[in-house]
């Protein structure tokens, strides 16, 4: 058991700096509490699995692609265009505008159509919050490609040859207000503009609509986290408040029903970065060009839509 | 599920064989087709390979498929090596007055996937039973198209050189 803590905390993303769990505790009112979230915040890291690429099985997935089809097709018709701009074969980071909240329905219309139209047979990997993955139940997720977000996952997958598929705006974006549906917004996160510079493989734009119209986004809640102190201590900068199925009011979004929005999905050409940048691309220009490119998309997949929900 | 359809198109056997066996005109007449691709070496002919894909509901499905049959001008039968499991295939007959019989098949299953996939098969019949019937209505207008093209050019006097 040691031995296994040994290695997941090998496996933490250097922000341990940033989650004091060592620190002499002052015994004071907030005590008990503080102790509380440490010890929570000590569970979900021992929790976060290795990132073992063989985990993925693709034959669980080609098992599991008819059901997750039948949501995509019937609950949210799911439409993915222009998959074939991805490159059919070799690493690729494909560069997602994430919506919908913690159900995050755009994530699977995407894996499902990527899925059956390269094969479960190409290595496809996906990033996902720490907290994700250390939810009880949701081990499934491995199997489909899931690891952990951090660099030197993203760096394991690529250089295995496999497509990766990251969400830079994650919790942050996923749970921007309902109003600001078709808003591409990483919050300023680069840090897989710089690997995918470092691996030297193309970026290719995902972007999708429909997400945010599953529940009633009211608000991100960041000062609400920051005052819980969920951004030291589980990596969250949001607590969302939203108003969705069957809870009318939720607070936190440990699930809920989503609503049958039509959920449209567009694959823009592929970036090769060296070649449109130069040998030594600057990250803050890439940045720009690429959100201004995924945001030309999503205006013009927004101005198609006619009513919110119905598509 | 199996699903198939038929139709008596106004062209000589050889004719229609050699437009379903050209891997370069599938996507003109077969339908929900988005992708149609030669993957190796040869071309046509038993044991070719293709790359496919058909657009059915969220996803486009299909993979590498192989010919498995290919006596001319009848029968051009091919299967799934990756992918979606499924047989397709077209059989050929002549019909009375110079015309085909033609009847298109394809057959797939959800191979494995439990209830899921029992539905998943049924839910996705009509599109793909869909799919079958305008395959046979446009490969019909383009064997049309094909055989009034080839009157009027018999009609039309050798072109002299200036």
């Amino acid at each position: 058991m040691a031995e296994a803590r040994t290695t997941t905390s090998a496996h933490r993303n250097g922000r341990e700096a940033e989650t004091p769990i060592e620190s002499p505790v002052p015994e004071s009112s907030g005590a008990l509490f503080t102790r509380a979230w440490r010890g929570l915040a000590g569970a979900v890291q021992r929790r976060i699995p290795r990132a073992d690429l063989d985990e993925r099985d693709p034959d669980y997935i080609r098992e599991q692609l008819p059901l997750f089809w039948l949501f995509s097709s019937l609950w949210f018709r799911g439409e993915v265009r222009g998959l074939g701009n991805i490159p059919d074969e070799g690493p690729v980071v494909l560069v997602g505008n994430h919506s919908g909240g913690n159900m995050i329905p755009d994530t699977m219309v995407f894996t499902v159509a990527f899925s059956t139209y390269f094969g479960v047979e190409r290595p496809f990997y996906q990033l996902a919050h720490n907290l994700v993955l250390s939810l009880p139940g949701l081990s499934w997720l491995r199997k489909f490609g899931t690891v952990a977000a951090s660099p030197e996952n993203a760096r394991k997958a690529l250089s295995s040859g496999a497509a990766l598929l990251v969400y830079p705006g994650g919790d942050y974006e996923v749970h921007r207000p309902s109003w600001q549906s078709s808003r591409v917004d990483f919050g300023g996160r680069k840090g897989f503009l710089r690997l995918a510079i470092e691996q030297d493989v193309p970026i290719v734009p995902v972007v999708a609509i429909g997400g945010q119209e599953t529940a009633l986004f009211l608000s991100r809640g960041e000062r609400l986290a920051h005052l819980l102190a969920l951004d030291r201590v589980l990596r969250l900068k949001v607590l969302p408040i939203s108003i969705s199925l069957p809870w009318i009011v939720n607070v936190g979004d440990f699930g809920h029903i989503p609503l049958p929005a039509k959920i449209t999905i567009e694959t823009l050409p592929a970036i090769d970065l060296r070649a449109e940048f130069g040998p030594d691309p600057d990250v803050d220009e890439v940045y720009d060009h690429l959100i201004r490119l995924m945001q030309d998309a999503l205006d013009a997949l927004a101005a198609e839509r006619r009513f919110p929900v119905i598509g | 599920m199996r699903l198939g359809a038929d139709r008596i198109l106004a062209a000589p056997i050889e004719d229609v064989w050699s437009i379903v066996t050209d891997p370069e005109r599938v996507l003109s007449y077969m339908s929900g087709i988005t992708r149609w691709e030669v993957a190796g070496d040869l071309r046509t002919g038993l044991g070719a390979r293709y790359r496919i894909l058909f657009r059915v509901g969220a996803a486009e499905v299909g993979g590498l498929v192989e010919v498995v049959e290919f006596d001319q001008p009848c029968n051009f039968a091919w299967t799934s090596v990756t992918g979606l499991d499924h047989r397709g295939r077209w059989r050929l007959r002549e019909a009375p007055g110079g015309r085909t019989r033609v009847e298109f098949r394809l057959a797939y299953v959800v191979a494995g996937a439990g209830l899921s996939g029992w539905v998943a098969e049924r839910v996705a019949a009509p599109t793909v039973a869909g799919h079958v019937r305008r395959t046979l209505q446009q490969l019909d207008r383009l064997v049309g198209h094909e055989q009034l093209r080839a009157r009027a050019a018999r009609r039309r006097p050798p072109a002299t050189r200036p």
